[in-house]
């Protein structure tokens, strides 16, 4: 593997972690808030929303997960 | 200091404060069982690369507008905080192992005794486990020194509250001369989840565009939120976890076993 590739692949295992769902989730979120943000309507509430529904998500995973592996 | 200014310190103060534990937990543990002077050489080396990576991209970091700024590490800070409060919720939950300094301590000690002799002067295995694990460490810390210190274009604060957190942990661990197993390292762990989530919600949706009602005081409701929000998830998953066994038992007949993942 290239330096440059291990570079790449360390900084996204640091960042991202073992749960890209969330990072794609929060990217997501952050795109729908800029969105909404151009209109006449309020943006804020997505976040906290989005968030809330990406670590529920991101929790049930890996309970379930954890059980599995029992 | 302002509300914001003080949330940036004493985020940055925990992070360093619980990172700093489990790094002096390995420098203990190679430094009392093989070479002080290597181990310490380590330390110093790690912690020069961990100054020259904040000195070199905080200046690059600071000098995009501040909009975009907001936008890139608001969401970096939420998806990495996201990590840390998920993994402490797993934790408190009972679902995933604590961290445990004595276990860890005992593990690196066994691993350097098993590691060989000594060699006369600077000792290889030594220097390379503690600036390792300095370095790794404290490449958490360097990324929320920066990211918190860029937002609020206060990285010498952001710095200086890593530099006083490590100053502690370093004093007290030398002066109970073992590894700080009594530091609540789990709850910390969960505060600093809590605060990097609620700082990369409120600066995410802020680059992104949106206007929060009452500006930066909205963050006096966003970090309780979080707070209460992640004790209500992890009560949650520790009843399901204590039920699933019991199903599963009167299911097979087999005595309960609990779920766990490892650190």
């Amino acid at each position: 593997m290239s330096s440059a590739r291990r570079i790449l692949l360390g900084t996204w295992e640091f960042v991202v972690g073992d749960d890209w769902r969330s990072a794609v989730g929060v990217a997501v979120a952050l795109g729908l808030t800029a969105i909404v943000a151009t209109t006449d309507l309020a943006a804020w509430w997505i976040m906290p929303l989005a968030v809330l529904a990406i670590l529920a998500l991101s929790l049930r995973r890996a309970a379930r997960d954890a059980s599995r592996r029992g | 200091m302002s509300g914001a200014e003080l949330g940036l310190a004493l985020s940055v103060f925990l992070a360093c404060a619980v990172e700093a534990v489990e790094a002096l937990t390995i420098v203990l543990a190679v430094g009392s069982t093989r070479s002080w002077r290597s181990a310490m050489s380590g330390v110093g080396v790690a912690l020069l690369v961990l100054a020259a990576i904040v000195a070199a991209l905080g200046p690059a970091i600071t000098s995009l507008p501040l909009e975009l700024l907001r936008l890139l590490v608001g969401g970096l800070l939420l998806i990495f905080g996201l990590q840390w409060l998920r993994k402490a919720i797993l934790r408190s939950a009972g679902v995933k192992a604590r961290h445990d300094e004595l276990a860890t301590y005992q593990q690196e000690t066994e691993a350097a005794l098993a590691a060989g002799q000594t060699r006369p002067g600077l000792d290889g295995y030594s220097f390379t486990v503690a600036f390792k694990g300095v370095l790794l460490e404290g490449l958490e810390v360097a990324f929320i020194v920066l990211t918190f210190g860029a937002n609020q274009h206060r990285i010498p604060l952001a710095a200086a509250a890593a530099g006083v957190a490590v100053l502690v942990v370093v004093a007290a661990g030398f002066a109970a001369s073992a590894p700080l197993a009594r530091v609540p390292e789990n709850t910390m762990k969960f505060g600093v989840g809590v605060m990097l989530s609620s700082f990369g919600i409120f600066w995410g949706a802020e680059g992104a565009g949106a206007h929060w009602p009452g500006s930066d005081a909205a963050l006096l409701a966003i970090i309780p939120g979080v707070l209460l929000v992640s004790n209500a998830m992890a009560w949650a998953i520790r009843r399901s976890v204590a039920r699933a066994p019991d199903e599963t038992s009167q299911a097979t007949g087999d005595a309960p076993q609990p779920a766990s993942l490892s650190a």
